[in-house]
Parts: structure tokens; C-alpha cells; sequence
């Protein structure tokens, strides 16, 4: 069986030849256009004059449309209607698209757009958190509040207490691949749209929208992602709509492709939060009760901000039972891009918020930080007797804790105490260079919080030869859904690989689906395929039972053979019967995810279906001169059930780590006071490179299977690793706090910057 | 703008073309010759998406005008299988799962191969520190390491 076994990206032959085609790699129609869009040079104002003279002069140029332009709706948001593609008369963030310029190359188009003349009545921004609180500049009418028990009365009765703010910075999300989309007019009006989006569905919609026509005009096909991690969830949108609404009305092919300083510029990142907390703890590091507000600074449009901030709500007590806890969530606009999805969508910054308090609770206390968290761990599983409780903070019961072990075994191969015990000694040898090391759990949600999202179809053929034509709602951005879901398929039929062909993702073969997003897609897509395959294998062996004299149930499909009895078939064979005997060979498949409900307003319910789980390790050295630092080892255990294919998941908990490591360190987003993202390419905006990967790097996978009937049991793998980078800040956290008494109190990203003022606040106070 | 006539080498095949002097080597070798390995990642030089080899050294092909690759020898991810025969780096990508949505993978691969050809018998330091200027959002890079210092021992043994 083909499941489980460490397969390559389906990919990779193509991959390593340099002939994956990407949307700017598929041959272009003679007479391709391309777009650029004239953005506002302030963060806040009304338009008073546009003067697109110029523009229209330049060489290359072809047209030029503002919203007045625009046939149908002016609209590219994937929630409330409130993001127009061009400015409809005021601008809320630098960077805003105002005008779209079609020319007949991607350089004439770009700098033709630099050449309109808009006249602006600048009004003053609100930029930060503290401004958007005094202007009570929000969405939703006041904050969300998720509690359980009585924090305030918990924490006032506890033995300790700690009261405390943080940062937590944004993060861009740098997919190789910038955003890019094609659209070419079919006839009748008809629109066939290429585009480097996780949601083709969403594309459809807003096209449609855009050109006036039902979603059936409209066809959207996507084969793969040059990276996406959340940034290709809604940010394609306005890409995707431009090709259209330009390719309506010149009837020529548009293509549009962000350049990445307008990428960083126009697109939306990571959610940043400031996170106040005050903890109730008795002496031995068990919490009483904890409170947090959460302040997150949404941006200029609402986007997936609810949704977002609701997760980081939902991941405030991560693996940790919380006997009292209160969650304040406020979500502020500001006249800055609109924060968007980004791998782990709100629960690494919520995480991140718990895991800050237990290291405090730990430093406090002069306990170890890995024994705090342990005694403050959820119980293995939920007590059947509901006597004592194993709730999160929104009353779910957790059913499937595997922490325990995880960490356990984690202590042991990384070899924990005895490193420990030589950083210690190195730190009081050492006056300059100062180590660290931390350990940091990982318990993440599965399921969408919109309960209805949980949902996917598949399409499958078996044509008369015995090949496997496989189409299904998930994109392919890297992750190997692909792969995992045609090891599916195959295993379904009993045939190899390589009769099982994938294709791209396209809404007119299955429709109405979810954005490949919140880890769901190989839980998802790999069920419906599942249905669709048993649909059409099913039908062959009743069939073959039939012409046999044979039950259904002596019917085997395995090693590519199909045997009845006595009988034994190629599949090959098998399917040509079975065309000829007209039995039909296609299915669709459909799926939704059991057991989940979920009322994000009251804070109450079952929004997941199991959770997902990791433990990761990291040491570091910091030179207490300049803060420089660099990461020394790193080890994981991380929980993706039974791996559908442990090559595919091995590869993205390192890299979900690395990136993880990078938000929380290196990458650092900075705004001037006028609202102008200064770091808008990778010159200024810095990733982890293949330098910065840890020395040591061992990695591993938990062995249990996944305690709910997921597809062959085994765990979402997408986002869960993203937040072992933790371990990494909070290692940083402990290198800084071998220079003194105090806490460190490092906001994120830790950067060599901050770093070094740790430094000196531990060290000399200031 | 009077475009300039260029004769150059790509991948062993002696290639003509006309470009627009300020048009980059990566855009004639994307849009004229359909070579749509080499990517853009940022145009600026920073993230080695576009990394091709001119005269066996190593550059940034957004960075490169398309008239400097004048009488030339330009090589490119496409040039780097022998036919369908692939090379130890490539092979070994794939079996090390050393690439996810590949985006970057050409770069690394010329990069590397790069490497290879100066040095046949890189530390892993080396391969670190010479890879650094290829960007890579998915992997975390160890297997891509791993790879590279796997095909060279390879490589090594074949020779």
C-alpha cells in the first residue's frame, strides 16, 4: 500500500528540471497584457483630483482604470465587502492600489504606474496599537472575551502574581513565488483565470462579482504555489480580479504578476499583538488563574482578522489546563496593510502569550522551565468520569493529550538535563558568549473555527486503460498534499503510484470548496478521495462479483490486480471489463468533518476535531557585546499520527520550524511614522538563510496514530510545527538571562537589537 | 529603443536574440527564449531564485543585462540534466525530499552545482555559507544540505 511510505514530491522531477511551470511560466496567448496598479503614497486621506494623463502617455500603455472604471462590484475582500480593488475616493494604508495600468510588458506597466498625478487631502493615521485604542478604532462593536471560572478572583487569591506586557511582531510571509494570476477571455463572455491562490473557489467568487456574471462564467484553475503559508489565502484576490475586469475590456489575455517590494508593500502579514498578561501561580509554578488582553493590530480591511484573532484566543492555553482564565481580545483597525492569514492563523501569537508565562512563572520561581510546564500539563485524556476537569479555557474537553509522553521521550534523545547542567557551567565560565536552551510544547487545533468550511469534494476517473485521473478542492503549495492524496487513491485501488496522475485544482470540477488552509487540506481532500475511489471500486466489484457467481466481499484489489476467487486481473484488465460492461468509472466524493460545533460569540463548544501535537528543543549562544546569536541544536518530536508519508511531514515540521525561529528572531517588520513599511524586500527584511539553520538538527516523529478516524489515522502536519520555533525565543530569553537576576523580558522578534538591550536591562538595569 | 542583436551560448547551444538594452538577462532568458527556469524572487539580488552560471561563474541573472551575455557561455537549471539522464545533485534532491514547492530549487541547484565544480570535497560549513544567498521559505534547508554534501560524495566516487 502506497500510504505511509516516504515518497517524493510529486513534483520533484519536474522541480529539479526547472519545468514546474508556475503562473508566470505557462505560455502566455499572443498579445498578453500586463498590469501594474498606481498605489497611494499615504497611509490616510480622500482623493481630491487624479490626473492619469501621463500614465496613459507612456509607452506601452494600453489603458488605464480607476474605480470608476469597473464594470460591476469594486470589491476584492474574502469577508465583508469592505476592500475595494481601486480606491473608491479615500486611502487607508500606504501602498493602497488607486489605479490599474494595462501595458504590453510587465516594466512598461510598473513604471507607467509610477506616473499619475493624484492630489490627496492627507488626514492623520492611526498606526499603533495605543493609537487605535484611544480612537477605540475596532472591528466587531467592543472586545471578544472567552473565560472560564474566575481569573480575576483566582489570581488575587493565589500565593504569586505577575503582571506583565509584551510585542510580538508581524511577519511577511516571503513565498519565493510573489503573488501572480492570468486571465484569458473565453467566448461568450466567458472568463478562464490562472491564479497562484490557496482558494480557487474564493477567486471564482470575487471575479464573478467583479464581472457581473454567475460563478458558472467563471473558471479557475490552479496547479501550484510558489509557497503560500497563508499569504495566498485572500491576498490573490486582487490580482486575479485586475486580469479580469482588464482582460473584459480589452479582450486580450492580462497577466499580473507583484514585483516583491510591491508584494510587501500592498499584501497583507502576520497579525502583530501586544499581549498584557497577569498570572496567579502557587509556589510550585501551578497556575491559579491567568488573564490576557490581547491587542491585534488588524490593518485597514477586516479580511480573515476574526477569524485570526478568535484562534489566538483559542491556542492562550496551548498545552496547559487553566483552572481560572480570562481571554480579552481586541481587534484594531489601523491604516496599515490588511494583516491576513499566515500559517497557524492566530495560534502561534496566542501561544506564544501562554508559553511567555510559564518562562516567567519559571524564572520567578528558580524552577526549571520544562518542570513548570509539565505540572501545569492537561491530563493524558479527559476523565470519563467527569469528575476533574480537562477543559480549555472555550469547554472543550481534551481527549487525546500525547504531551506527556512526547516530552518525556524528547528529554531523553535530546539528552535535556545533562546539556542543561554543561550550559550552566559554560555561563558561569564564560563572561562574553552566553548559551541558552528551552523547551517548548506544541498542542494545535484541527477544523476551521467557521464550522461550515470543514467540508471537501473529489473527482475521480478510472479510465478504460486502468489510469487514475485525480482532481479534488486542495491546492498544492509545496506541502505534498498532492502526493498524499494520490497515496491515498492508490491504496484505495490497490495499484501503484504511478497509474494515479494529479491535476491541477480547478472549480470546474469540483466546486464550492475551502481554501487550502488550517492544516485541513490532506484531512480534507484526502477523505473525499477516499469516497470517490470506494464509489468507483465498489461499482467494479460488484461487477466482478456478479460475472464470477462471486460475494462482493471475495473481491480483492491489491498489487495492482484485481482478484475474484479463483480469477486474478490486472486492474488494467479489471477496468476495460468493466467499461465494457458499462459500468460507470467516475465518482465524486464528498466528506465533512464529524463532531465539531462551535459558537465563536459565546466562546463555547467543540471547534476541533483533535488536536495536533509537538515538542521541540532548542539551544542557542548569544555574544552579550552585540547580540549576535545563532542557533546550536535543535531537536523535535512532533505528532502527525500515522504519516501518510513521513518524508513529506519530516519536511515540513523543519521547515515550519526554521520559519517559526525566523518570525520570533531575524524577521522584523518596521513602519515609519508615516505608516511606510521600510522593510519591503529581502535586502531590509531579513528570513532565515541556509547559514542560519541550526548546527544540529534532529527530528523525529511521535509514533502513536491519531486517536479520531481521520484518513488512515493520521495528523494535520501543515502549521502545528510553525510554533516550535518558540522553543528558539525562549531560548534566546534564557542566554539573556544568564547575564543577571532580572527577567529578560524579550519582546518578539528577539533580533540582535533586542537581544543586546535584554542584555542590559538583565546585566545593568537600563 | 533600438533593441541590440546578441549572439551567446546557452546550455552548449549557440542562441541569437534581440533585447531591449536594458532589459535583464533573467527576462530574455524567461520571455525570449522560453527558459522559465530561473525565477524571479526579488529582482534585486538578494534571493538566488534567478541563478544561472555566465563563463562558470556564479550570478544573479537579475542583475545581469541581457546585451552582457555577448559572446558568452550562459547555463541554466534546463541545461543541467544530461537528456533524460538526471545529475547526482538533481537525483539526490529528490531522494533527500530536499525541495517542497520548488520555486527556488533551479537557483540551488546551478548554485550548488557551482560549488561542486571549485570544490568537489565542501565541508558542510562550506556548502552552508555558499548556499546562504539562495532563499528558501519551505524547507529549513537541512535536506537540501544534506543533498548537496550527498551528491558530492557521489560525485566524488564516480570520478
Amino acid at each position: 500500500m502506497s500510504v505511509s511510505k516516504p515518497l517524493p514530491h510529486d513534483a520533484a522531477r519536474l522541480h529539479v528540471t526547472g519545468s514546474a511551470r508556475y503562473v508566470d511560466d505557462i505560455p502566455s496567448p499572443a498579445g498578453t497584457l500586463h498590469l501594474a496598479f498606481g498605489q497611494s503614497p499615504i497611509a490616510k486621506g480622500r482623493i481630491t483630483a487624479m490626473n492619469l494623463d501621463a500614465v496613459k502617455a507612456a509607452p506601452g500603455v494600453v489603458a488605464v482604470m480607476t474605480a470608476d472604471d469597473l464594470p460591476f462590484t469594486n470589491d476584492v475582500s474574502p469577508s465583508i465587502h469592505d476592500e475595494p480593488l481601486l480606491s473608491d475616493g479615500t486611502v487607508n494604508y500606504v501602498g493602497q492600489p488607486v489605479f490599474l495600468v494595462i501595458a504590453n510588458s510587465h516594466l512598461a506597466a510598473r513604471k507607467a504606474a509610477t506616473l499619475g498625478q493624484v492630489d490627496y487631502v492627507e488626514e492623520t493615521p492611526i498606526l499603533t496599537v495605543d493609537e487605535a485604542m484611544a480612537a477605540d478604532s475596532r472591528f466587531e462593536e467592543g472586545p471578544r472575551i472567552y473565560e472560564k471560572g474566575d481569573a480575576e478572583t483566582a489570581i488575587d487569591a493565589a500565593p504569586r502574581q505577575i503582571d506583565a506586557t509584551f510585542e510580538i511582531g508581524g511577519q511577511e510571509h516571503f513565498y519565493l513565488e510573489g503573488q501572480a494570476a492570468m486571465a484569458v477571455p473565453n467566448e461568450g463572455g466567458d472568463m478562464l483565470v490562472h491564479s497562484s491562490t490557496q482558494h480557487p473557489t474564493e477567486i471564482q467568487h470575487k471575479v464573478a462579482e467583479a464581472l457581473g456574471v454567475p460563478m458558472h462564467g467563471v473558471r479557475v484553475e490552479t496547479r501550484r504555489m510558489g509557497g503560500g503559508f497563508g499569504g495566498k489565502e485572500s491576498q490573490g484576490n486582487a490580482l486575479a480580479v485586475s486580469c479580469a475586469v482588464a482582460a473584459r475590456l480589452t479582450g486580450r489575455a492580462c497577466k499580473m504578476r507583484y514585483d516583491r517590494d510591491d508584494d510587501m508593500v500592498i499584501t497583507g502579514k502576520r497579525h502583530e499583538f501586544r499581549i498584557t498578561y497577569r498570572v496567579g501561580f502557587d509556589d510550585d509554578g501551578r497556575v491559579q488563574g491567568v488573564s490576557f488582553k490581547h491587542y491585534t493590530r488588524c490593518g485597514w480591511a477586516q479580511d480573515l482578522s476574526l477569524p485570526v484573532a478568535d484562534r489566538a484566543m483559542l491556542h492562550s492555553d496551548n498545552a496547559y489546563l487553566l483552572p481560572n482564565a480570562r481571554i480579552e481580545s481586541h481587534r484594531l483597525k489601523t491604516n496599515t496593510q490588511s494583516a491576513t492569514a499566515y500559517r497557524g492563523f492566530g495560534g502561534p501569537q496566542g501561544m506564544v502569550g501562554i508559553e511567555r508565562v510559564m518562562d516567567h512563572i519559571a524564572h520567578d520561581l528558580g524552577l526549571d522551565a520544562v518542570e513548570v510546564r509539565k505540572r501545569n500539563y492537561y491530563a493524558a485524556k479527559a476523565d470519563a468520569s467527569g469528575q476533574k476537569d480537562n477543559s480549555t479555557p472555550y469547554g472543550m474537553q481534551v481527549e487525546d493529550f500525547e504531551l506527556h509522553g512526547m516530552t518525556e521521550r524528547l528529554m531523553e534523545t535530546s539528552d535535556y538535563a545533562a546539556r542543561k547542567a554543561a550550559i550552566e557551567k559554560w555561563n558561569a565560565e564564560n563572561p562574553i558568549v552566553k548559551k541558552g536552551i528551552a523547551f517548548a510544547p506544541v498542542k494545535f487545533g484541527i477544523s476551521f473555527t467557521l464550522t461550515h468550511l470543514n467540508q471537501a469534494g473529489a473527482l475521480v476517473h478510472v479510465y478504460q486503460d486502468g489510469s487514475v485521473h485525480l482532481n479534488h478542492g486542495g491546492t498544492e503549495m509545496g506541502q505534498g498534499l498532492f502526493q498524499k492524496v494520490a497515496q491515498v487513491a492508490a491504496s484505495r485501488f490497490g495499484i501503484p503510484l504511478d497509474l494515479v496522475k494529479i491535476t491541477a485544482t480547478d472549480t470546474a470540477k469540483v466546486p464550492n470548496t475551502s481554501a487550502t488552509a488550517a492544516s485541513s487540506g490532506s484531512d480534507l481532500n484526502g477523505m473525499a478521495v477516499k469516497a470517490a475511489c470506494d464509489t468507483v471500486r465498489d461499482r467494479m466489484a460488484d461487477f466482478l462479483a456478479e460475472r464470477h457467481q462471486a460475494e462482493v466481499s471475495d473481491v480483492a484489489f491489491s498489487d495492482g490486480h484485481v482478484e475474484v476467487g479463483e480469477a486474478r486481473y490486472t486492474f488494467q484488465e479489471a477496468a476495460a471489463m468493466a467499461y465494457q460492461g458499462r459500468i460507470s468509472l467516475s465518482a465524486t466524493g464528498f466528506y465533512k468533518t464529524p463532531k465539531i460545533e462551535w459558537d465563536r460569540i459565546k466562546g463555547r463548544g467543540r471547534p476541533f476535531f483533535y488536536f495536533a501535537y509537538g515538542a521541540s528543543i532548542t539551544e542557542v549562544a548569544i555574544d552579550t557585546l552585540t547580540g549576535e546569536n545563532r542557533i546550536l541544536r535543535t531537536d523535535i518530536l512532533h505528532d502527525a499520527g500515522a504519516s501518510l508519508n513521513p518524508a513529506l511531514d519530516i519536511g515540513q515540521v523543519e521547515g515550519g520550524y526554521v520559519q517559526g525561529a525566523g518570525w520570533l528572531t531575524t524577521e522584523e517588520l518596521v513602519w515609519d511614522n508615516q505608516g511606510r513599511l521600510r522593510t519591503h524586500a529581502p535586502s531590509t527584511y531579513k528570513i532565515p538563510a541556509c547559514s542560519d539553520r541550526p548546527d544540529v538538527f534532529n527530528v523525529a516523529l511521535w509514533d502513536e496514530q491519531n486517536r479520531e478516524d481521520t484518513i488512515y489515522r493520521s495528523k494535520a502536519v501543515g502549521e502545528p510545527p510553525f510554533m516550535l520555533g518558540i522553543s528558539a525565543w525562549l531560548a534566546l530569553s534564557n542566554a539573556v538571562s544568564a547575564c543577571g537576576n532580572a527577567y529578560p523580558a524579550i519582546d518578539a522578534p528577539a533580533t540582535a537589537e533586542e537581544v543586546w538591550a535584554g542584555v542590559r536591562r538583565v546585566r545593568d538595569g537600563i | 529603443m533600438t533593441k541590440i542583436h546578441v549572439t551567446t551560448t546557452v546550455n552548449g547551444d549557440e542562441t541569437e536574440f534581440l533585447c531591449d538594452p536594458r532589459e535583464t538577462l533573467l527576462d530574455v532568458l524567461r520571455d525570449r527564449l522560453n527558459l522559465t527556469g530561473a525565477k524571479e524572487g526579488c529582482g534585486t539580488g538578494d534571493c538566488g531564485a534567478c541563478s544561472v552560471t555566465m563563463e562558470g561563474r556564479l550570478v544573479c541573472s537579475c542583475l545581469v543585462l541581457g546585451a552582457e551575455a555577448e559572446g558568452k557561455d550562459i547555463a541554466t537549471v534546463e541545461g543541467i540534466a544530461d537528456g533524460d539522464t538526471l545529475h547526482p545533485l538533481q537525483r539526490k534532491f529528490i531522494e533527500h525530499a530536499a525541495l517542497q514547492c520548488g520555486i527556488c530549487t533551479p537557483g540551488i541547484l546551478v548554485a550548488a552545482k557551482s560549488l561542486l565544480e571549485k570544490n568537489p570535497d565542501p565541508s558542510e560549513t562550506e556548502v552552508r555559507y555558499w548556499l546562504a544567498g539562495n532563499l528558501c521559505r519551505c524547507t529549513g534547508y537541512d535536506k537540501i544540505i544534506r543533498a548537496v554534501m550527498d551528491a558530492a560524495t557521489e560525485m566524488r566516487e564516480a570520478s
